[in-house]
C-alpha cells in the first residue's frame, strides 16, 4: 500500500523538469562564466518564440492544455547550441523546432526531433553555427554530472539508447585511434564535448522520437554513430552526431513496424517492454499527445 | 558584439556630417603589438573558400638556412603550380592590420554645458577611426615514394608518401631531416590518414643565385574537405609551448576552432597611461594570464573583421591585390573605388585572427576549423584615457575631480587583473599616492548639499 502511493508520487513527478533545471543551470554557467556567443536577448527571444509556436500548435491542433516543458527543453537545448547574428534566426529555429512537432507526424507520432531538426536547418541554410568547442572541461564534467543524474530522474525510461550512443560512439573513437596509433588522449580529447553530451542525454533520449522498443532504440543508437562518424572523418564536417541523428529519424516508422512496442507518455515513463504492466485505457486509447 | 557594432556605425555615419569638428573628440591610435614580442612563433595565413585551400606559411627561423628543413603533411600530391613563393611584407601587413591596439582619448572639460551632446559622443569617442639525394633503390626498401620534386624558389620541395612511417622515418633522417625522436608515431598517423608529406629545404645554390638573406614564406594552393591545421609534429619533442598566428581569409565570415575552445581576449579595457611605453609588455603578459584561465588548452581570437575597413586601424586594410598574393582568389581583379585617405576596397573578405600557445600535453589533436556565418567585428583593443586638466571651476568640475582618484583605482585593479603584475607596483607606478584622497561626504549633506 504505501509502495504503491511512493511509487505514484514518484511518477508524478515529471523527468523534464529535471531536463529544464539541469539545461538552465548549464545556460546560465555558460553565460556568466565561458561568455557564450549569446545575448539575453536572444535566449529571450528563442524560449519566447518556442512558446508561442507551442501554445499556436496546441489550439490548432485542439490539444486539451498548452504545456510549456517541451518548448522549454527545446529552446533552451537551442540556446545552448545555436549560434547566430540575427534575432530572427533565433526565432526562426525556435518556431521551426516547435512546428516539427505537429507539422512532421509519422502514426500520430513527430519524427524528428524538435532541437535536432532547427539545428540541421539552421546550419544547412548558412543562418547558423554550433561552436562545438565552447565548452570548457569543468563545463563538460558538469554537464556529465547533469546528464547522469537526468538518467536517474528519468527512472531508465531511454537510458539505453544514451547509453547505446556513447559507448559505440567512444568504443569506436578509440579503435580507430588504436588502429592509427595515435595516444589515447585524442579520443578522450574528441570525447570532451558539451555538445556531444547535449545530444547523448537531451537528444537522442527523446522517448517521443525514438523507436518503442528497446531493441529498436539500440539499432537505431548504433545507426546514428556509424553515420555520425562518417561525416566526421570521411566528410570532415563537425557537428558529426546531429547530421547521424537527423538521417536516421526517418527511420524511426520501419523500426517501430520491425519491432513493435508501447508507446511512449510522459506521465508514465516506460521503456516500453511488455514486461512493464501498462494501463489498459492508455494501451487501447491513445492520447493524441504533442508534448 | 551588437553592442559595439551599432554606435560604431552611427559614429560613421556621423563623421560625414560632422566633418572635422569630430576628431576633437577622437581617440587616437597610438600603438600595437608585434607578433615578435612573442618566442617560436610562426605564422600561417589561410584563404579558403569551397574546399579551396590556399596556405601560406612562415616562421621566424633564425639559425643557418643549412639547418632550415619543413615537413608538413598535406592532403594530396601538389602540382608545381601549386607550390608558390609569397611575399612576406604581405603578412607583415596583415599581421599589423589586425594586431593588438592601443587607443588613447581625452577627457573633455566637464564644465561644458552641452551634457547631451557629450553624452552621445562619449559612447563614441573611443571607436573612432585615428589613425633529394636518396637512391630509387633504398627508396624501395624503405618503402618511401618521391611523388614529386620541385625547386621553387629558393627551397627545394619534395612530396613524399611512404608505406610505413618507420621508413619514411629513417628515409627522413639519411637525407638530413632532422626529425624528433617520437615523431614516428605521429608519421604513422598521418599516413595511415592518406597525408602525404611536403618537405621542404633551402637551396643553397639558388639562394645565393637570389641574392636573398631570409626565408620567404612558402605557399600551397590544394582543394580539400579538411579544414584543419597540422600541430602534432611540431609538438613532439619540442622544448616548451609554441606560439601559432593564424590568419583566415574568408567570404563567408569568422573562423573558429571546433576541437578547441575559441576564447575572445578581453577588450575595450580602459588601462592606466603609462601602459602607453609597455604596451608590448602589458599585451604578452595579458596573453599568458589568458591561457591560464582557460587552462592553457584555448585559442584565442585576436581579431575580426570585414576586410573592408577597420577602426580604429592599426594599418591600412589590404588591398584587392595583397590579398590576391595571400590567396584570396574568389575576388575578381576589379579595384574598387577608393574610399576615404587611400583605402582600397576589398570586397568579400573577413579576417579573423587567432592566436594559439601550444603543446602536445594540452593539444593532442590538430587544430580542426570552421567557418561560421558570424560577421560580427572583434579587435583586442586597449584604451587609454587621459584626464582633463584644465583649471575652470564648476559644481560639475569638482565632481569629476573627486571621481578620478576612484577611476585611477579601477584601472590599476583591472591592469593587475589582465596581466599578473603586482597592483603595489602598478599604484606607485601610477602616483596614486600622491593623490588627494575622495573625502568621504556624510549622507545627508550629499542629500541637502550643506
Amino acid at each position: 500500500m504505501k509502495l504503491d502511493r511512493l511509487r505514484n508520487s514518484g511518477s508524478s513527478l515529471d523527468p523534464r523538469l529535471y531536463q529544464i533545471a539541469s539545461l538552465s543551470a548549464i545556460l546560465l554557467y555558460g553565460l556568466l562564466c565561458l561568455h557564450f556567443d549569446v545575448s539575453a536577448a536572444q535566449v529571450a527571444v528563442t524560449i519566447g518564440a518556442a512558446l508561442l509556436a507551442q501554445y499556436a500548435g496546441a489550439r490548432h491542433a485542439g490539444l486539451p492544455a498548452f504545456d510549456p516543458k517541451s518548448p522549454l527543453i527545446s529552446s533552451l537545448s537551442l540556446c545552448l547550441l545555436l549560434r547566430t547574428d540575427h534575432l530572427a534566426v533565433a526565432a526562426l529555429a525556435a518556431a521551426i523546432a516547435i512546428g516539427s512537432k505537429f507539422a512532421i507526424r509519422w502514426k500520430d507520432k513527430h519524427l524528428f526531433n524538435p532541437t535536432n531538426l532547427a539545428l540541421a536547418v539552421m546550419i544547412g541554410s548558412g543562418l547558423g553555427w554550433i561552436s562545438p568547442g565552447q565548452w570548457g572541461q569543468a563545463a563538460w564534467f558538469g554537464f556529465l554530472v547533469a546528464g547522469l543524474g537526468s538518467l536517474v530522474v528519468t527512472r531508465a525510461a531511454r537510458t539505453d539508447v544514451t547509453l547505446a550512443f556513447l559507448f559505440c560512439y567512444a568504443g569506436l573513437l578509440f579503435t580507430r585511434a588504436l588502429w592509427l596509433g595515435d595516444p589515447l588522449a585524442i579520443p578522450l580529447h574528441q570525447l570532451e564535448s558539451g555538445a556531444l553530451l547535449i545530444f547523448a542525454f537531451f537528444m537522442i533520449s527523446d522517448p517521443k522520437t525514438t523507436p518503442d522498443s528497446r531493441t529498436g532504440r539500440i539499432v537505431y543508437a548504433l545507426l546514428a554513430t556509424l553515420v555520425a562518424l562518417y561525416v566526421q572523418f570521411d566528410l570532415f564536417k563537425p557537428n558529426g552526431p546531429l547530421w547521424g541523428l537527423i538521417a536516421c529519424a526517418p527511420f524511426v516508422p520501419l523500426l517501430d513496424r520491425l519491432f513493435p512496442a508501447v508507446r511512449y507518455d510522459w506521465s508514465r515513463p516506460t521503456t516500453g517492454q511488455p514486461s512493464v504492466p501498462v494501463p489498459l485505457a492508455l494501451s487501447l486509447h491513445p492520447q493524441r499527445r504533442f508534448s | 558584439m551588437r553592442r559595439i557594432l551599432v554606435p560604431a556605425f552611427t559614429f560613421l555615419l556621423g563623421l560625414l556630417v560632422w566633418s572635422g569638428d569630430a576628431f576633437a573628440f577622437c581617440g587616437f591610435y597610438v600603438g600595437k603589438a608585434d607578433t615578435k614580442l612573442f618566442n617560436k612563433a610562426s605564422e600561417v595565413a589561410i584563404a579558403r573558400h569551397d574546399n579551396k585551400t590556399v596556405i601560406t606559411m612562415a616562421n621566424d627561423f633564425n639559425g643557418d638556412v643549412k639547418e632550415f628543413a619543413m615537413v608538413v603533411p598535406v592532403p594530396a600530391v601538389l602540382e608545381k603550380e601549386q607550390i608558390h613563393i609569397g611575399d612576406p611584407a604581405l603578412l607583415k601587413h596583415l599581421a599589423d592590420y589586425s594586431a593588438p591596439r592601443l587607443v588613447e582619448y581625452f577627457d573633455e572639460n566637464p564644465c561644458l554645458r552641452d551634457d547631451l551632446m557629450q553624452d552621445r559622443m562619449g559612447a563614441m569617442k573611443n571607436r573612432v577611426p585615428a589613425a633529394a639525394e636518396s637512391t630509387s633503390e633504398r627508396n624501395r626498401v624503405l618503402g618511401v615514394t618521391v611523388d614529386a620534386q620541385y625547386l621553387v624558389g629558393e627551397y627545394d620541395i619534395l612530396i613524399l608518401s611512404a608505406k610505413d612511417s618507420a621508413g619514411l622515418e629513417a628515409w627522413l633522417a639519411e637525407n638530413g631531416y632532422k626529425i624528433p625522436t617520437g615523431a614516428s608515431a605521429v608519421l604513422h598517423s598521418y599516413l595511415k590518414q592518406n597525408l602525404k608529406f611536403f618537405v621542404a629545404k633551402v637551396n643553397l645554390g639558388e639562394q645565393a643565385k637570389l641574392g636573398l638573406t631570409h626565408l620567404r614564406p612558402l605557399q600551397i594552393a590544394f582543394e580539400s574537405p579538411k579544414f584543419m591545421l597540422p600541430i602534432r609534429l611540431g609538438t613532439v619533442n619540442a622544448d616548451g609551448a609554441q606560439e601559432l598566428f593564424i590568419y583566415f581569409l574568408t567570404k563567408q565570415g569568422r573562423v573558429e576552432t571546433t576541437n578547441y575552445r575559441t576564447a575572445r581576449l578581453p577588450e575595450s579595457q580602459e588601462i592606466p597611461l603609462y601602459v602607453k611605453d609597455q604596451f608590448g609588455d602589458f599585451y604578452r603578459d595579458l596573453f599568458t594570464q589568458q591561457v591560464k584561465r582557460e587552462s592553457q588548452r584555448g585559442v584565442f581570437l585576436e581579431y575580426a573583421w570585414d576586410m573592408n575597413w577597420c577602426d580604429p586601424c592599426a594599418a591600412d586594410p589590404l588591398s584587392a591585390e595583397e590579398l590576391r598574393g595571400l590567396g584570396v582568389f574568389w575576388q575578381s581583379n576589379f579595384s574598387g573605388p577608393q574610399r576615404g585617405r587611400n583605402m582600397p576596397m576589398a570586397q568579400n573578405v573577413f579576417l579573423t585572427r587567432l592566436h594559439v600557445r601550444y603543446d602536445a600535453a594540452h593539444f593532442p589533436e590538430d587544430l580542426m576549423f570552421q567557418e561560421t556565418s558570424d560577421r560580427s567585428n572583434f579587435q583586442a583593443r586597449y584604451i587609454l584615457r587621459h584626464p582633463w586638466t584644465g583649471t575652470d571651476e564648476c559644481a560639475a568640475a569638482t565632481a569629476y575631480r573627486q571621481q578620478l582618484r576612484e577611476r585611477y583605482e579601477k584601472e590599476a585593479q583591472r591592469l593587475a587583473t589582465l596581466t599578473g603584475w603586482n597592483i603595489g607596483e602598478i599604484r606607485t607606478r601610477m602616483n596614486l599616492a600622491s593623490l588627494p584622497a575622495e573625502k568621504e561626504q556624510a549622507w545627508y549633506r550629499r542629500l541637502w548639499n550643506n
